[in-house]
C-alpha cells in the first residue's frame, strides 16, 4: 500500500501513513493525476527531527469519474509521505509535468529549503525579507511594451498584494501577482495557542468555513461528537455567510463596471443577510458562533420567523436587481467574454469553487465529500453550464444565492425535528489516548471554494502541525490568466468576479 | 430602464436617518459590563480569553485586546461578566479602553473621546482618510467599506475614504502591522501631508490581537508615531466607526 484513504473529516494514526522513496511518490503522483484525475490538495513539510524533514501529500478522489450510476459517489482522499534525510535538498518537480502543484511545490521549498529541480517559477510565495519590491519579476521588452505596477496599497479599502502588469498597448500580456504581504504566520500560532478566535481571523470574509473546518477536525481528533442541532446550525450559518458574500460580491461587480444602482442594492441586501446573522450569533460575520462541541447560540422559533421572512425579501430584492441587469445591455458587454477561463485551463491549473464551477469544472465539496444532511435534506448538487467570462461567475453567484437561501429553508424545517436538542455537548475533552499521533483532515466548501485544513498531534495529543489551504492558494493563478488580453481596465472587473483572499492565501 | 425605476422603488429608503441614536440588535456584543462582586476569582475566564484581555481582582477587560468574542461570559457562571449592545466604543487615549466595575455606558462615552479645538475646528465637515490594510483579516476592511453604503451613507457628513495618500486628512490603519506591510505603511504615512491623523481601527491593529505572539509582525510603527484615536471591534461595527469619528471630529451638543 503506498497510500492510505481516508474520508473527510475522518483521522488516521500517522504512524500507518506510508512513506515512500522520493521518487517513487512522485512517480505515484502523476499516475494518480494524470490517469485518474485526482487532484493535490496539500503538499506540506513538517520538521521530523535530526535535520529531517517529511512531506505530506493529500489528493483529493472527487468521486468525478465514477460512473454517473456508481452507488458509492462519495469522494475521499489519498494519504501518504516521504521523508527528506538531512542534507538531501532537492528533488525533481511536480510542476513541470502537472501545473497544479507550482505553489504547493514553492511553499514547500520557501519553508524547507528543499528545491523542486526544474520549477519554471521558483519565486517567493509570503516572505519578502523587509517588503520591499525585491521580487524576481518577468520582464519584457519591445517598442510597444509598458509595465503597470499596482499595489501593495491599493485605490479602495483591500487588502495589500502587488500587481504586476505586463501590457502590450492596452493590453494585458501577462499579470504577475506578488503575495505575501498579510503574512501573520497563523500556521505556527496554531500549533503555539489553537483558538476560534483565531481561525475566526484567517480569513475573515469566511469566518464559517473557517471555524468550521477547525472544529470539525479538532471534534474529529479529540472525539467530541455534535448534536444534530448544532451540525444544523452550522450548516446554516455556512450557507448563510455564502449568501451574504456572493450578495456583496454581486454588488462589487456592478460598482466596478459603474452600474451604480447594482452596487447600491445588492449592498442594502446584503445588509439584511448580515443582521440576520448578527441576530443569531452576536456578530455580522458569524463570529463566537462556532464552537468546539456545538454552537453558542441556540435560535429560537421567533428568530427562525423573523429570518425567514428576511430571506424572502432578499431572495426578491435579488432576483429583481440580477433580472434587470442581464437585460442591461451596457451591463452585458462588460461582463461577456471578460476574463475567460477555459475548462481545460481551470482543470489544468486546479482551480477549485465557484471560480472552477464557472469554468464548468463541477466541483463542490459540500456533494463530493457528503455528510449525513445532504442525503437527508436532499440536497442535489447540479452543474452550472459556464464559459468561464466575468458573466458566468456574475451568473453562477447569482444561482448559489438562491439554492443557499432555499438550503437554508430547509434547514430551519428541519430543526424543528430536534427541538429538545442541546446545542453544544459541552468542552469535556476525551483522554488524550483518543486524540495522540493524529492526522485529521477536514474539508469545507466556503463560499469561494474548499477549504482545507489538516492537524497533526504528537503522542501526547497535542497539536504538532497545522496545516491550512484556502481556495484562494489555488485561484489566485486563475485570475493572472483570466486577465491576459484583456484590457488593463478590466482587471478590476476580473478581480472582482474572482473576489479572492490575501490573508488567507499569506497565512 | 422601467426595471430599474422598479428596483429603485422596492428599495425604499435605505439609510440610517438618525445614525448618532441609530438602535443597535439586542444581540450585538459592545461594552463589556463588569460585577466585580459576582467574581470569586475562578480564573475561568483568563483559560478562555484568547487575547489575555481580561484582568481579575479586580476584573478588567481591556476592549483594545477584547475581540467581542463572548467566551468569557459564556464561561462565567456567576454572571460577573455581560456585554451590552453599546456600540459607541472609540476612544482617543489607549488607556480610556481599560473597562473595569465602576464605566458605564455613559460615563465611557462622557470621557472617551476627547474633543480638540484644532481637529473640530478644521474636520468638522470634512475628513478624508487614506485606509491601509497591513495584516487585516478582510473583516474590518468589509466593515469600513460598509460604512460608505446606502445604510450608513458615511458619506453624507463629509468623510469619505480616498485612493491616494495625498489628498487625506489621516490614515485608518486595520490588522496588526505585518512585517511584510512595514515598508508600505510608513511610506503611505509620510505620503500623507502634515498635519495629519492616524486612526487604529480594529482589535487587530489597536494590539496585535490574536496575533500579539506572532513573529511575523512589527508593530515600531507605533512607536513612531502618535495615535490619536482608538476604534476597537473585531470587526469594528460601521456604527461604531462612523460615530467614533463624528464624536472625534464634532462638538458634542
Amino acid at each position: 500500500m503506498n497510500w492510505i484513504k481516508i474520508k473527510n473529516n475522518t483521522k488516521v494514526n500517522l504512524n500507518d501513513i506510508p512513506t515512500l522513496d522520493i521518487d517513487d511518490l512522485r512517480n505515484e503522483i502523476i499516475s494518480l493525476v494524470t490517469i485518474d484525475k485526482m487532484r493535490p490538495i496539500a503538499f506540506f513539510g513538517k520538521d521530523w527531527g535530526r535535520g529531517q524533514v517529511k512531506l505530506f501529500v493529500a489528493l483529493a478522489d472527487d468521486g468525478q469519474n465514477k460512473p454517473a450510476a456508481a452507488s458509492d459517489k462519495e469522494g475521499g482522499f489519498y494519504i501518504t509521505s516521504s521523508i527528506f534525510h538531512a542534507g538531501i535538498k532537492s528533488y525533481e518537480c511536480l510542476t513541470n509535468i502537472i501545473p497544479s502543484f507550482h505553489n504547493f511545490e514553492r511553499e514547500f521549498f520557501e519553508e524547507f529549503k528543499i528545491e523542486p529541480l526544474n520549477h519554471p517559477w521558483l519565486k517567493p510565495l509570503r516572505k519578502m525579507g523587509d517588503g520591499k519590491t525585491n521580487y524576481p519579476f518577468f520582464k519584457m521588452e519591445g517598442d510597444e511594451i509598458h509595465e503597470v505596477a499596482v499595489g501593495p496599497i491599493h485605490a479602495g479599502i483591500i487588502e495589500p498584494g502587488h500587481f504586476r502588469f505586463m501590457c502590450n498597448g492596452e493590453n494585458v500580456y501577462h499579470l504577475e501577482i506578488a503575495l505575501g504581504y498579510q503574512h501573520k504566520g497563523v500556521e505556527n500560532l496554531m500549533v503555539q495557542a489553537p483558538s476560534n478566535q483565531l481561525i475566526e481571523s484567517i480569513a475573515g470574509d469566511s469566518v464559517i468555513a473557517y471555524s468550521l473546518a477547525y472544529s470539525n477536525i479538532m471534534e474529529t481528533v479529540k472525539g467530541i461528537s455534535v448534536s444534530n442541532k448544532a451540525q444544523l446550525i452550522r450548516k446554516m450559518a455556512l450557507e448563510m455567510e455564502r449568501a451574504a458574500i456572493h450578495i456583496g460580491d454581486l454588488g462589487a461587480i456592478s460598482g466596478d463596471i459603474a452600474y451604480l444602482m447594482g452596487a447600491s442594492v445588492f449592498g442594502a441586501t446584503r445588509t439584511l443577510v448580515i443582521n440576520t446573522m448578527l441576530e443569531f450569533s452576536g456578530s455580522r460575520f458569524g463570529r463566537g458562533l462556532i464552537t468546539l462541541g456545538g454552537v453558542n447560540f441556540d435560535i429560537e422559533e421567533e428568530k427562525i420567523k423573523r429570518a425567514l421572512k428576511t430571506l424572502d425579501k432578499v431572495e426578491s430584492d435579488v432576483t429583481r436587481m440580477v433580472k434587470t441587469m442581464l437585460k442591461n445591455s451596457t451591463v452585458m458587454s462588460r461582463l461577456e467574454k471578460t476574463g475567460t477561463i477555459s475548462t481545460e485551463r481551470a482543470q489544468e491549473l486546479g482551480l477549485v469553487g465557484i471560480a472552477a464551477r464557472a469554468s464548468g469544472v463541477n466541483l463542490d465539496s459540500r456533494f463530493d465529500y457528503p455528510d449525513k444532511w445532504i442525503k437527508e435534506l436532499n440536497f442535489k448538487k447540479e452543474k452550472f453550464e459556464g464559459t468561464g467570462d466575468v458573466n458566468s461567475r456574475f451568473q453562477l453567484r447569482y444561482k448559489e444565492i438562491i439554492d443557499s437561501i432555499s438550503m437554508v429553508r430547509k434547514i430551519f424545517e428541519k430543526l424543528k425535528e430536534f427541538k429538545n436538542e442541546p446545542v453544544n455537548s459541552g468542552y469535556e475533552v476525551l483522554s488524550k489516548e483518543n486524540s495522540k499521533d493524529s492526522f485529521a483532515i477536514s474539508v469545507v466548501e466556503g463560499w469561494r471554494g474548499e477549504v482545507v485544513h489538516i492537524a497533526m498531534t504528537d503522542n501526547s495529543g497535542n497539536l504538532t502541525r497545522y496545516k491550512i489551504k484556502d481556495p484562494s492558494f489555488n485561484n489566485w493563478y486563475g485570475l493572472a490568466l483570466a486577465v491576459r488580453n484583456n484590457g488593463v481596465s478590466d482587471f478590476p472587473l476580473c478581480n472582482k468576479s474572482f473576489n479572492l483572499s490575501y490573508s488567507g492565501f499569506d497565512l | 430602464m422601467f426595471d430599474t425605476l422598479k428596483s429603485r422603488i422596492f428599495q425604499g429608503e435605505q439609510f440610517i436617518k438618525d445614525i448618532q441614536n441609530a438602535p443597535m440588535r439586542e444581540q450585538f456584543r459592545g461594552l463589556p459590563i463588569l460585577k466585580n462582586s459576582n467574581c470569586d476569582n475562578c480564573k475561568k475566564c483568563l483559560s478562555v480569553c484568547p487575547t489575555g484581555a481580561l484582568n481579575i481582582n479586580p476584573l478588567k477587560i481591556d476592549i483594545g485586546k477584547c475581540t467581542f468574542c463572548g467566551a468569557c461570559k459564556n464561561i462565567c457562571e456567576r454572571n460577573a461578566i455581560n456585554f451590552s449592545n453599546f456600540y459607541k466604543l472609540t476612544s482617543s487615549k489607549r488607556e480610556n479602553l481599560v473597562i473595569d466595575e465602576r464605566t458605564t455606558e455613559e460615563l465611557f462615552y462622557k470621557t472617551a473621546v476627547e474633543v480638540k479645538k484644532e481637529i473640530t475646528s478644521v474636520f468638522s465637515k470634512s475628513l478624508k482618510l487614506r485606509q491601509v490594510s497591513a495584516g487585516g483579516c478582510n473583516g474590518c476592511e468589509m466593515e469600513l467599506n460598509a460604512a460608505s453604503n446606502v445604510n450608513f451613507d458615511m458619506g453624507r457628513f463629509g468623510i469619505d475614504f480616498v485612493a491616494s495618500p495625498r489628498h487625506a486628512d489621516g490614515l485608518v490603519i486595520t490588522g496588526p502591522i505585518t512585517k511584510n506591510m512595514v515598508y508600505a505603511l510608513e511610506d503611505c504615512y509620510k505620503a500623507v501631508p502634515d498635519p495629519k491623523i492616524v486612526i487604529l481601527c480594529g482589535t487587530c491593529a489597536i494590539s496585535g490581537g490574536v496575533y500579539q505572539n506572532s513573529t511575523e509582525i512589527d508593530r515600531s510603527f507605533l512607536e513612531k508615531y502618535k495615535v490619536d484615536l482608538y476604534i476597537p471591534g473585531c470587526p469594528v461595527h460601521p456604527l461604531t466607526f462612523i460615530n467614533g469619528i463624528l464624536d472625534y471630529i464634532r462638538e458634542r451638543k
